[in-house]
């Protein structure tokens, strides 16, 4: 008997053969959604009916006739496509600014929680254990009733800059390009290259020498030069300062920033900074002592241990976690909508009820999040694997 | 005797409370500098903070309003059916200490100081008696239960029984019931709410997260497929959207006739968005079990289901337990969002209050005390938490 007629003599019925209950759950699995999805569109389009909504995207075409507070140029006469573009692109100045200002406060906060002073180990465990366990809207809403407590456009509080303080938001002194403008830009970028170059040429003397080349400073010195040479050197100055000036009923010119937009990054920056704190706390504590026992023993000094032994080791635990930290940032920014803030879900929101759109607002905006989402975790995974441990 | 008098002490600067803050906060200059700094600041803080609360905070907007921030407007004269609840619950957990001890017993005792705690505040004498009888429950249920091993499935059974109980208990039968008259859920507020929808979410979220996760480690590649796409749906878009969507877009799928209440709705809502996440922490503890536990129960004899369900999941969940309790105190904070969707939980309920003429310009007193709750809360869980992964042995065994 040759063994493929073993096996057909001992092959299973059909009702007891694992390969065709395999295909036969995953049949019926799928006829289960299928009639469910049924149920629910059929439902759903009795009531779409009932409403006279049409589904499609074609309203995104139609005037959105709301005002945006802030953001790109925009008028009340413009498209709803362009008015939830305006929508994204606030979402993400707020994140620009949010993510490394939150993890700034979270390495900070998180090494104070391993120093040596009892006091300061103590200070920042209180921050970590406080915000931690209050729900971030209720901060939001506590920021935004601290700022609203600012003074009125009128009675602003002045600080040097002139920078006006006041409950409407923040007007700072900014800048606008001169004519000269371009002459400077090139000699930045020439600087760019340059530093490049040094950087290269500097590190490899120190490769090949194995004295101390400091690439980087001297990377930052060209740079720093040729920005200078180039101001001196231009025509006319290249930037014109733009400061805020009370005009009327409120401040003209200058850079200014609204009270909403503060009051979502400062609430941002400071939840998510003790979240960031405890990822880094964890991560330092993962690297074993031996090797900071073994890194001093060698006889590299404190900051050469912590910069070329610990953090690198560090590095690796805490990446995963801080992705996650992220990624929870950018979809709990969705809360501005609460405080009054014009970012993405705010803006769907306002359309999702203008327009009685419901299902396309809703997966737009989910889309949104999702893509946004999928694009932090591929660029992280991508530097993740740089860092993490080859194992042979 | 003499001998041990004659021994070198150690130098007084180097133990003690000198030598304490010599090693704590005045180990170098800089270290000195830092605790002059950071002491000062925290000084000037705290001065500011202390005075605020003593002298310029005016609490009576929370003893004004303390009842709708904890029940909302549930009908003054069905009180005593959330108190019998509460004294069910209190019960249930001086009976789980007698049994048990352990983290129970801080639980307990915890209950009981904060049940006295409350007689510090000017409330009403019927609440004064409800907390008597609580703490006389948990101390009752203690001495009852002290030593009697053979009553921990009993109270474990009760333990699973009391969100149904309570359910029933609060929202009751039908309108026109003598002792029990329906309060449908709508009118749940405050505190109430905040924990009605974090406890019913994790506790119907959890077999949902159970399925996904066994689900999402099916060797069928469609139900994994499925799986995994929900799974990574609901966790990359905020909860707001999913609120949202189920306030908005749940009643057209449902059809016209099915009228389901706001706050039920919320609470689709969150088992939906709490069920992705319980899939993750189940997946965790599904892939800690090792290889050989299966492959011993598939030499026994087993098949796939019983392998399932008597080896791999009773290990798989006793790992993510603690996993859970944090899921449970982030589902906790996070319904404060339903908020935003117009429901009067514990943070509605204060917004309702602040936009109330008579209390304008008290939001940081509403806010903080609003805070301190959710905080007591949060914390004591998170404390729970952590005692029962050392009493566990999680990731020791």
């Amino acid at each position: 008997m040759t063994p493929s007629q073993a096996r057909d003599h001992n092959r299973p019925a059909v009702w007891r053969d694992v390969r065709v209950l395999r295909v036969l759950a995953q049949v019926a699995f799928v006829i289960v959604l299928i009639l469910i999805g049924r149920v629910l569109l059929l439902n759903l389009q009795a009531g779409l009916d009932r409403m006279g909504v049409k589904p499609g995207f074609d309203f995104m075409r139609q005037t959105a006739g709301f005002p945006i507070g802030e953001g790109l140029p925009y008028k009340a006469t413009d498209p709803y496509s362009y008015a939830f573009w305006v929508g994204i692109v606030n979402t993400l100045r707020v994140l620009v600014v949010a993510i490394p200002a939150a993890t700034l406060i979270g390495v900070v906060a998180g090494i104070a929680r391993l120093s040596g002073n009892w006091l300061v180990r103590r200070i920042a465990s209180g921050y970590v254990e406080t915000i931690r366990n209050i729900p971030l809207l209720l901060q939001l809403f506590f920021w935004a009733a601290v700022f609203a407590a600012l003074p009125r456009v009128r009675e602003a509080t002045e600080l040097p800059g002139p920078t006006y303080l006041t409950n409407r938001g923040i007007y700072l002194p900014g800048s606008m390009p001169s004519p000269a403008f371009g002459f400077w830009a090139a000699a930045i970028g020439l600087g760019i290259v340059a530093a490049i170059a040094v950087y290269m040429w500097r590190s490899r003397y120190q490769e090949r020498t194995g004295r101390a080349g400091y690439p980087l400073w001297s990377a930052l010195i060209t740079l720093i030069g040729f920005g200078l040479g180039g101001w001196f050197l231009a025509p006319e100055r290249p930037l014109i300062p733009d400061l805020p000036t009370l005009q009327g009923l409120n401040f003209r010119g200058g850079f200014s920033l609204t009270v909403q937009f503060i009051t979502l990054v400062t609430g941002l920056t400071v939840y998510t900074g003790a979240f960031i704190a405890e990822v880094v706390r964890s991560g330092i504590q993962a690297v074993p002592k031996g090797q900071t026992e073994a890194a001093l023993a060698i006889g590299l000094n404190r900051r050469l241990v912590l910069r070329l032994v610990v953090l690198p080791q560090a590095l690796r635990v805490i990446i995963p976690p801080l992705t996650n930290q992220y990624l929870n940032l950018a979809k709990n920014s969705s809360l501005g909508v609460a405080i009054g803030y014009p970012e993405l879900f705010s803006v769907g929101g306002t359309i999702l009820n203008q327009s009685g759109q419901a299902i396309e607002m809703l997966s737009l905006i989910m889309l949104t999040y999702l893509s946004m989402s999928l694009l932090t975790s591929v660029i992280t995974n991508v530097y993740n694997r740089r860092v993490q441990f080859v194992e042979r | 005797m003499t001998t041990l008098s004659e021994e070198l002490h150690p130098p007084r600067s180097e133990v003690g409370p000198i030598g304490w803050l010599r090693a704590n906060l005045f180990s170098s200059t800089g270290n000195a500098l830092l605790t002059v700094v950071s002491g000062a600041l925290l000084g000037l803080a705290g001065i500011g903070v202390i005075d605020w609360i003593v002298n310029r905070a005016q609490w009576r907007v929370i003893a004004d309003n303390l009842r709708v921030l904890m029940l909302g407007i549930y009908p003054i004269d069905q009180t005593w059916r959330v108190w019998v609840t509460i004294l069910i619950g209190v019960s249930l957990i001086g009976l789980g200490w007698g049994v048990w001890g352990g983290i129970l017993r801080s639980l307990a005792l915890g209950s009981a100081a904060a049940a006295l705690l409350l007689n510090l505040f000017p409330v009403a004498a019927d609440t004064r008696l409800y907390t008597v009888v609580a703490v006389g429950l948990i101390f009752g249920g203690y001495r009852l239960a002290r030593g009697r091993a053979a009553w921990r499935r009993p109270v474990i059974v009760l333990g699973f029984l009391f969100p149904i109980v309570a359910v029933l208990l609060l929202r009751g039968l039908d309108e026109r019931h003598p002792v029990l008259p329906l309060v449908r859920y709508d009118v749940w507020g405050g505190l109430l709410l905040t924990f009605s929808l974090a406890l019913l979410g994790i506790v119907i979220s959890f077999p949902l997260g159970v399925l996904l996760a066994l689900g999402r480690r099916s060797s069928l590649p469609v139900v994994r497929g499925a799986c995994i796409a929900y799974i990574e749906l609901i966790r990359g878009v905020p909860l707001v959207t999913i609120l949202f969507m189920a306030q908005v877009v749940l009643p057209l799928f449902l059809g016209g006739e099915t009228t389901l209440e706001r706050s039920t709705r919320a609470l689709i809502g969150v088992v939906l968005f709490s069920a992705a996440y319980h899939a993750e922490n189940v997946r965790g503890g599904l892939q800690s079990i090792p290889p050989g536990q299966i492959e011993a129960a598939k030499a026994l004899g087993m098949n796939s289901l019983l392998t399932t369900v008597l080896i791999v999941l009773p290990q798989a969940l006793r790992a993510v337990l603690p996993a859970t309790t944090g899921q449970f105190i982030s589902l906790f904070k996070d319904t404060s969002l339903v908020a935003i969707v117009g429901l009067t939980d514990l943070l509605g309920a204060a917004r309702g209050v602040l936009a109330k003429p008579e209390f304008l310009g008290l939001s940081n007193e509403v806010y903080i005390f609003v805070a301190l709750i959710f905080w007591t809360f949060t914390y004591s869980m998170s404390f729970v938490s952590r005692r029962m992964e050392a009493a566990l042995g999680v990731g020791k065994r």
